[in-house]
Parts: C-alpha cells; sequence; structure tokens
C-alpha cells in the first residue's frame, strides 16, 4: 500500500555527483521517523525533495498524500501541507516573531489579520514563546528561534513537518529546549520526518529510524530493533562511532 | 579688475539669481522624475534578468551593458537630434528624462540585482516552503530586505542622475547650468556659473554625506 509520503526510485545527481541513487520510502500518516548517517549521505538532500526544495530527475516519483510532488501549479499546494524546520532557522529578520508566524497564513491561506495574529499568539505560547511576540528574531537565542520556526511551519497546520538537522546549529545548552518541543509534536498525530545526530531522541521518539549512507537507504527498522540489533554492518559501524566514545 | 569682482560679483550674482532659480527648479523636476522612472525601470529590468525565460534575460542583460557603457551625452544627442529623423520629435525635456532614466534604470537594475543576490538562498526557501508563490516570496521577503541594502547605492546613483541633469543643457533645456551659462553671457561675468556651483553643491554635498553615513551604519550592522 502507498503510504502518505511515497517515494519510488528517487535519484538525485549534482553534476556527476550521484547523490541518491534509487531511493524508495512509504511513510504512513502520523509516523515519526528519524533518519541518520554519517554527513553527506544524502539525508538532508532527501528529505529537501520532499517539497522539492532540490529538483530530482523525472524518472523519480514522489507524492504526498497521492498528489505528485511535481513543478507547477500544484507544488506550492504541496508546499503549505508540508511544513519545514531548517538547520539555520531561516527566520524572516525584517518581520517580528509574530509577523514571521502570520506571513504565510495571512499571503496563502487569506487568513484576516486579526485571526492570523491570535492564532501566532496561541502557536507562540504553545513553544513557550508568548512573552517574545513583538521581538525581531536577532533579539532571540538559537534555541529561541529554532522554536519560532517551528511555530511558523505550524501556522499553515500541515499534514507533514520536515526538520533538516533542527538542533545541529545549536548551542548544546539550548537543544533540549527544542527536542522537547519536537516530542510534544510527535504526539499530536502530524507526520514528522527528522534528520538529526540525536541518538537519543530518534530512540525515543521515532517510530521507525532509517540510516542513509552513500545516498542510499542502508536499513530501516524500529527503534529498538535498530539501536539494539543492527542487520547491516554499514549501520554497526556508524552506531559504533556514534555511540562509543 | 580683482579676482573677488570677477567670480564673486555679488551685483552680478544678485541679478541672476532669479534666473539661477528658475533653473534649480526646472533642474530638480528633471532630477526627480529621471531618478523615479529609472528605479521603476531598474526594478523591471532587475526582475527580468534574474527570473524571465533565458532569451528575455539575455535581452535585458544586453540592455543593462549597453545603456552602462555609452557616454550620456551621446545617448542624450542622439534622443534629441536623431530621433527626429525617423518622425520622433521630443521636447528637450522629454529627451533628457528618457536618456536619464534609460541609463539610470540600468544601473538601478544592478544594484537591485546585487541586494537581491545578497539575501542568503535560506530565505528563498524558508518563503517557498511555506507555501509562498514567487511574487509574494519577493514583495514579503526578499525586497523589503534587499531595500535596506540598497539605499546608499541608489542613494549614490541618484546624485548622478542629478549631476548629469547638467548635460541637458546642450539640448538647450533651460536647467540650472543653462541658465548660468545665459546670465554669465548677459553680464559678461562668471559669477553666475559660480553660483550655479554652490547651488549643486547645496544640495548634492549633503547627500554625499548622508550616503558615507549610511554605509557606516550598515556596515556596522554586519559586525
Amino acid at each position: 500500500m502507498p503510504g502518505y509520503i511515497s517515494i519510488r526510485n528517487l535519484h538525485k545527481h549534482y553534476g556527476e555527483f550521484h547523490a541518491l541513487r534509487g531511493i524508495d520510502l512509504e511513510i504512513a500518516r502520523g509516523e515519526v521517523v528519524c533518519v541518520v548517517g554519517p554527513s553527506g549521505s544524502g539525508k538532508s538532500t532527501l528529505i529537501r525533495c520532499i517539497n522539492r526544495l532540490e529538483d530530482f530527475s523525472a524518472d523519480s516519483a514522489i507524492r504526498v498524500d497521492g498528489v505528485p510532488v511535481l513543478p507547477g501549479s500544484n507544488l506550492a499546494r504541496v508546499r503549505a501541507e508540508v511544513g519545514m524546520v531548517f538547520q539555520s532557522f531561516n527566520l524572516f529578520p525584517h518581520l517580528t516573531v509574530r509577523e514571521n508566524i502570520m506571513l504565510a497564513p495571512r499571503r496563502v491561506r487569506r487568513t484576516g489579520r486579526a485571526e492570523a495574529a491570535a492564532q501566532a499568539d496561541r502557536l507562540l505560547e504553545r513553544v513557550g514563546l508568548a512573552a517574545h511576540a513583538g521581538k525581531y528574531p536577532s533579539a532571540l537565542s538559537g534555541g529561541q528561534q529554532q522554536r519560532v520556526a517551528i511555530a511558523r511551519a505550524l501556522a499553515m497546520e500541515p499534514q507533514v513537518l520536515l526538520f533538516d538537522e533542527p538542533t545541529s546549529a545549536l548551542d548544546p545548552e539550548m537543544v533540549g529546549e527544542v527536542l522537547d518541543v519536537m516530542r510534544d509534536l510527535a504526539q499530536t498525530g502530524v507526520t514528522m520526518v527528522v534528520v538529526t545526530h540525536e541518538m537519543g531522541f530518534a530512540r525515543q521518539v521515532a517510530d521507525r529510524v532509517i540510516f542513509m549512507d552513500g545516498g542510499e537507504v542502508i536499513e530501516s527498522a524500529p527503534p529498538e530493533a535498530f539501536f539494539s540489533a543492527p542487520r547491516e554492518a554499514r549501520t554497526r559501524n556508524f552506531l559504533h562511532a556514534v555511540l562509543d566514545h | 579688475m580683482d579676482l573677488f569682482e570677477t567670480f564673486f560679483n555679488l551685483e552680478v550674482l544678485a541679478r541672476s539669481f532669479p534666473m539661477l532659480l528658475k533653473g534649480l527648479w526646472l533642474t530638480l523636476q528633471l532630477g526627480a522624475a529621471s531618478i523615479l522612472a529609472g528605479l521603476v525601470l531598474g526594478l523591471g529590468l532587475c526582475m527580468m534578468r534574474l527570473y524571465a525565460a533565458r532569451p528575455v534575460q539575455i535581452l535585458t542583460r544586453v540592455y543593462i551593458d549597453v545603456f552602462r557603457s555609452i557616454p550620456l551625452l551621446v545617448l542624450l544627442i542622439i534622443v534629441y537630434y536623431a530621433l527626429p529623423f525617423v518622425g520622433l520629435r521630443l521636447s528637450p525635456f522629454v529627451s533628457a528624462m528618457a536618456a536619464l532614466t534609460m541609463v539610470s534604470g540600468a544601473y538601478t537594475a544592478e544594484i537591485f540585482r546585487s541586494g537581491i543576490e545578497a539575501i542568503p538562498r535560506g530565505q528563498f526557501e524558508a518563503a517557498a516552503a511555506l507555501g509562498l508563490g514567487h511574487r509574494q516570496t519577493m514583495t514579503d521577503v526578499i525586497l523589503p530586505q534587499s531595500i535596506r541594502m540598497v539605499i546608499p547605492p541608489l542613494t549614490n546613483n541618484s546624485i548622478n542622475v542629478v549631476k548629469d541633469t547638467a548635460l541637458a543643457s546642450v539640448v538647450a533645456m533651460p536647467d540650472l547650468l543653462k541658465q548660468a551659462t545665459q546670465a554669465q553671457a548677459l553680464a559678461a561675468n562668471p559669477s553666475p556659473l559660480i553660483g550655479a556651483a554652490v547651488i549643486y553643491l547645496a544640495f548634492l554635498l549633503p547627500l554625499v554625506l548622508l550616503v558615507s553615513r549610511l554605509e557606516r551604519r550598515l556596515n556596522r550592522g554586519k559586525a
């Protein structure tokens, strides 16, 4: 049965470099999938293909809720359903925190100003930043900025949330506050695909962990099995390198 | 006759002052109109240069490069003296405004382009990931950030446009410089020219200083 997110034969080339070598992946509605692997393994490229921030070859196919992710008028519709949180936050520096969150609902959903502002304040409450609505992003810490970025993605009420190494640019003491917000989100039934180096998070929160290396999916298993009994040698080597030191 | 009498003859200056003011008014009108039209043209050219179909991009690039290379005086003379041969007879003001706008638009397009290209890719990606279309991304996310960055170079360009309005005197437009040369001929004394120079300075020097201040402030923000 095709999943809520269905990826078939996904290939991606950067010039000569073959970054993704035929990925097949089905993700169910409400599933929380963590993608781990060494840097350069293609995991960020993979999730950036899901909302087509990266182009991919024509013989590949990605569908989200049955809608093919193709360039053209459909793409904005898919993107409105698929929220994304970036490693470098990418908040809009010329807008206040509240305005950052209001922008997409106002422009894409045509939500009224008052309603969008009320929604923004509710979301800020949810990520623990109600007091910061009127500030500009530059006045916030990295962890706070990333929580605003999550609230901004949530404002479109997406069915899917993509996280591209959301804690990798953070100082260590701020990682926890962002992971806590993500952990809460995982309980809400939204489909999540998380590229991360946080093995503890993957072990506790994921329904399934995917290990990528060299542009391929090497192993895909529930966290228990993945961490305690990895089948593939490459997975074992990777886990050995990141967990035992 | 001493130096002061020759170049700073107050009596001549006072007599020619109303003429100079009339010229100044025209200079300012021509400058303002050309700057505004150049901004609109420049933004349009910049968008075509960056986002239009490939052939349009190439044509736009050719336009921008040609009009940045051609001496303004040559362009002005072509517009005013050559176009009538194909039946297009423009007034001195319109000729000058057309030439200034065409050149200013080319420079402005490059300034806008540098401002847009300085915005990190992540801003475009964040806007795209939220489902914003190209136009919304530009008007709500990219341009508001670019404009801040390009204010100093745009002001510089505006200063150049105002200075270049003086070239309009060769197509018999009674701008500040033309009025000054006429007053000089009338009085057989160059003081009106000095007066015109002082008026140009009085307008443009503060703008030059403003640009320096804006640039300093922008650089401080970066550090």
